[in-house]
């Protein structure tokens, strides 16, 4: 009988025989086992792990997960109207070869002297993203807008040293139960309602519950609901009478059209730069930011790294480095604000590469298109028999709620259908805001062409008339 | 013919690369802005969309229209891409250096094949809202990839959701107060005992789950004593969060009986197994006796770390704890695969939908590159490697290994070099920077540093034995320099992109910038005032 060959993985250098046995000998150690002779023999595994046979060549590797990935049906070879907090938006081809490059996929937490290219590129999307928003502080990028809104609020009530937090109730059910979540052990939520035939927030809602208990009041703009929040400014002022902070949500895409929030009162402005330069990858995208204003008591309580730019000893040069590190739980561990760890950074690096492809006038442009794309599908789907397109009355950006109560369908149903028509339709909002009905949220983007846009119109004729 | 082999360096001999980083001298990219210029164009509206729709832009209310372009910069498309280049190339990524000096990271290799599957259109451009129908093949990679780290831990149920290795470990101290609250004890049970020599994030997630925080500090041999832990553990005990091999690299035999003490005061326990490089297939959660867990897929399982994110952070729980999970949860019926979200008692969402899947996607095709065998061979290379590094790294001159004296390692070491500050006045931290003029990192520990003057290393199963001999050198010739000429330690880097660094704006409320903008009106105050903006330069 052969004696088996010992596998040499190209992975692992020193699975070469020969040069484990030299080391083994350098060391002093007869063999691997008695490097785990402090874990009792009670504790050791006995039996090799049952896990699949390894595909030692990259070719059946590579074969194997190609054929499990090929059951998955991309938004390229469908139609797809889904949004709801992950976009489909054109990726610059930019932004994949920067993410692509090894020294940044593979860095990690160098020194600024390893690793200044990361601290610089983090520093100006920082700044790009402050431009946008008209705000002089953002964070590195914290896991996705869910984190970023709850970590806003958390902000919001050391910040006060209040513990009660008003949010729209056209929220993410999602994001609220993130917030509900994270916030438990010290801020009750409170719900605002919002206007059944504008979808906006209700002013009188926001009168009678705010109060001196009152840390926050978060609100989105455009809303999850896909519309335009016109009382940003009145919200914002009701919180401020009331020593309260307004906390806005934001879609980064929509400030090339849109004003950035600080000019209607918010004091933090949160949201996720996945629209800029991510593709959705099942959600694997996402990346929360943070803004304020330079102002040391809101500074003070980020938990996030955030990165500065500093002299060196050499004149002329930039360096950059931790600001006021000594917030943070790397510091002082249960003393730090919250938590901080990795996150999301090179999406933070790759929305850097956005904006600066884009420029002003990308992002004014491409607000326009997205209002033109949207309000155009908006238009054609409200001629459809028994659609009522858009639900609210008030301007959309992106998104809007479509009801398809008068056809007699379901979302479900419809969905199934546009599906056949190789077409995936908007989000199927009956369980999360039932009283909207037999409502979906649609999203259109500067993706989608006018004949995109008829092929869903024509579909969905054939669905439901 | 003159022999040129010879004066080169092999394994860091007889003397180190010679190596400069990157130096491009790089505007900040307002610097760089062109008016005009511009680096893509949006794509254009039809006619047909723009005649429809008519003055669309008229309908959004006056106060909400942006009255002002955002100053972004205006630049050409190669001159962004030149940008970032120079940028990328002035940053030290693990495919390019001996990246051991960054201990507890498990800085290994990430395969270029995995990037370029998670990457193929059938990953990258799916939504996760797409029907179950059209996403099998992600959820099938995610349900399987469940079921291996089942088998690597010997947990019941895992949730690959959190988006890292600290929200893995907020939630699972999440799910600690979940299975309190519903037990009907939460109000009294409201502290974390953890250890020092684990991750802050674990005394730092559980007091922002709203727990309160006992810290045990090692004995001599490297972990707490039990004594100290009995003492610890009260009625008011929720739960225990510890990693385990330590940061020291050195295994508690007695976690056993740790978890025994926990658990008959009515706690749960949660193993913090960002780092399990040294232990896969040696031996699991399970066996010990925890009740919670967590891997780091960009750790152990070599998915990218992307300069700090996106990653995932695994966590597994017992079957008694499956029901406190985030939603949705992947389930399959012998056909399909399907995402629950009617769990009642779950405690909700972590992060967006389902997690990041292409991360997971990396850290599968990872496991099924190796297998079983393959896995253990990974464990039981990182822990020679280590050793070996450590018999070493005891050869040079001023640094020690504090805790457990002459005994093996499992996957990482830390160090302390305080017998060098003494005789030489230099600190960890220099040292470090004079490795970077050698080209590698070098890190030294989390706060506080009990151990004084430290530095962590993990060399990981990626680094052939002429890597770690050159890692060694690199320290030793620094050492030697320390000893012979520390100021020329002390000024370093002197061959890095930038030079030292003064930290003090940073920590100056009037001087600290983030943005551009915020510098640029700090600068332009300070000019009008007549001072200098950064008035530690004068």
């Amino acid at each position: 009988m052969s004696k088996k060959i010992p596998t040499v993985y190209p992975y692992i250098p020193n699975s070469v025989p020969t040069v484990k046995n030299q080391m083994l000998k350098e060391v002093g150690a007869k063999s691997v086992e008695e490097f785990f002779e402090d874990i009792p023999e009670k504790l050791r595994l006995k039996k090799n792990m049952n896990l699949p046979n390894p595909l030692l060549s990259e070719y059946a590797l590579r074969r194997h997960i190609e054929g499990i990935l090929s059951k998955n049906k991309t938004c390229q070879e469908y139609l797809n109207f889904l949004g709801a907090g992950c976009w489909q938006h054109y990726v610059p081809a930019v932004c994949d070869e920067v993410n692509q490059r090894g020294e940044f996929l593979t860095a990690y937490a160098g020194e600024p002297y390893d690793d200044h290219g990361r601290f610089q590129a983090l520093f100006e999307y920082a700044s790009m993203m402050g431009e946008l928003l008209n705000m002089d502080v953002m964070n590195v990028p914290t896991y996705d807008w869910l984190q970023a809104a709850a970590t806003s609020i958390c902000m919001a009530s050391r910040i006060t040293g209040r513990s009660e937090v008003l949010v729209s109730r056209t929220i993410n059910a999602d994001k609220l139960s993130k917030i509900r979540d994270y916030c438990k052990p010290k801020i009750g939520i409170k719900l605002l309602d919002y206007d059944s035939e504008t979808g906006q927030l209700d002013l009188n809602s926001l009168k009678v519950q705010i109060s001196s208990k009152t840390a926050a009041v978060y609100f989105e703009n455009p809303s999850y609901l896909g519309f335009i929040e016109a009382h940003g400014d009145k919200i914002s002022k009701i919180a401020h009478d009331h020593g309260a902070i307004c906390i806005v949500g934001v879609d980064p895409i929509s400030l090339g059209i849109l004003a950035p929030p600080i000019e209607y009162g918010a004091d933090i402005v949160c949201g996720d730069i996945q629209p800029l330069g991510m593709h959705m990858q099942f959600g694997g995208g996402h990346a929360g930011f943070i803004a304020t204003r330079d102002e040391e008591e809101y500074v003070m309580e980020y938990p996030s790294r955030l990165f500065g730019i500093a002299p060196t000893s050499v004149e002329g040069e930039y360096g950059f480095g931790d600001v006021a590190y000594k917030r943070t739980s790397f510091a002082l561990r249960e003393e730090g604000k919250e938590f901080v760890g990795t996150a999301t950074a090179l999406w933070g690096i790759t929305a850097g590469v956005y904006l600066a492809l884009m420029g002003p006038q990308g992002m004014l442009e491409i607000g326009e298109v997205i209002m033109q794309r949207s309000h155009y599908a908006m238009l054609l789907m409200s001629k459809i028999k028994g659609v009522k397109s858009h639900a609210f009355q008030s301007t959309h950006f992106k998104e809007f709620v479509v009801n398809f109560d008068r056809t007699g369908k379901t979302v479900a149903e419809i969905n199934k259908a546009l599906l056949r028509h190789k077409i995936f339709g908007g989000k199927d909002l009956t369980k999360e805001f039932p009283e909207l009905g037999n409502s979906a949220l649609y999203c259109f983007t500067e993706v989608h062409t006018k004949d995109d846009i008829d092929r869903l119109v024509n579909a969905l004729k054939e669905v439901v008339e | 013919m003159k022999d040129i082999t010879k004066k080169r360096y092999t394994g860091g001999k007889p003397k180190p690369r010679r190596f400069h980083q990157a130096m491009w001298d790089e505007p900040i990219i307002f610097e760089l802005s062109n008016e005009g210029e511009r680096g893509i164009i949006v794509p254009e509206v039809e006619a047909e969309v723009k005649n429809g729709v008519g003055d669309v832009m008229s309908t959004i209310p006056e106060s909400l229209r942006r009255k002002r372009h955002p100053k972004l910069p205006e630049l050409s498309q190669p001159r962004v891409l030149r940008h970032y280049m120079r940028l990328s190339q002035e940053t030290l990524g693990t495919d390019l250096n001996i990246d051991v000096g960054q201990g507890t990271c498990t800085m290994k290799y990430s395969p270029k094949i995995n990037e370029h599957l998670a990457r193929m259109p059938q990953m990258a451009d799916i939504h996760p809202l797409q029907d179950e129908e059209t996403v099998q093949g992600i959820l099938e990679v995610m349900y399987k990839f469940e079921q291996i780290l089942n088998e690597i831990s010997g947990m019941d149920q895992f949730s690959l959701q959190p988006g890292a290795g600290s929200q893995a470990i907020y939630a699972n101290a999440s799910i600690i107060r979940a299975y309190h609250e519903a037990r009907g004890e939460a109000d009294h049970r409201d502290e974390i005992i953890t250890t020092i020599f684990s991750h802050p994030s674990n005394a730092a997630c559980a007091k922002t789950a709203g727990f309160k925080i006992i810290t045990l500090y090692p004995n001599k041999d490297g972990y707490p004593d039990l004594e100290a832990l009995k003492s610890a553990v009260s009625e008011r005990t929720a739960g225990l969060m510890i990693t385990n091999p330590e940061d020291t690299g050195i295994f508690n035999p007695k976690i056993e009986e740790f978890l025994k003490v926990v658990h008959e005061a009515g706690g749960l326990c949660s193993y913090d197994q960002a780092n399990a490089n040294g232990i896969l297939g040696i031996t699991r959660a399970r066996e010990a006796g925890f009740d919670l867990c967590h891997f780091n897929l960009h750790k152990t399982f070599s998915a990218p770390h992307g300069c700090g994110g996106p990653a995932v952070g695994a966590i597994g729980v017992t079957r008694e704890l499956a029901k406190f999970l985030p939603v949705p949860v992947i389930e399959f019926d012998g056909s399909k695969y399907h995402l629950n979200y009617d769990r009642p008692e779950s405690i909700g969402k972590v992060r967006s939908f389902c997690g990041v899947a292409p991360v997971v996607l990396k850290a599968y095709t990872w496991v099924m590159s190796l297998g079983a065998e393959g896995l253990k061979e990974v464990a039981e290379i990182a822990v020679l490697n280590n050793n070996y590094l450590l018999k070493r790294m005891l050869e040079i001159r001023g640094v020690s290994a504090p805790y457990a004296k002459g005994k093996r390692r499992i996957e990482q070491v830390r160090y302390s070099w305080e017998k060098l500050r003494r005789d030489t006045g230099v600190h960890s931290e220099e040292i470090g920077l004079r490795a970077a003029d050698f080209g590698v990192h070098y890190w030294t520990s989390h706060h506080p540093w009990i151990v004084p003057e430290p530095c962590t290393l993990e060399p990981t199963e990626s680094y052939s034995k002429a890597d770690l001999d050159e890692y060694i050198e690199i320290l030793r010739h620094v050492s030697n320099e320390a000893y012979r000429n520390p100021k020329l330690v002390k000024t370093a880097p002197h061959n890095s992109t930038i030079h030292k660094i003064n930290h003090t704006p940073l920590d100056s409320p009037s001087e600290w910038a983030m943005t551009w903008r915020a510098y640029r009106k700090k600068v332009h105050k300070a000019s009008a005032h007549n001072v200098n903006l950064w008035c530690s330069e004068r």
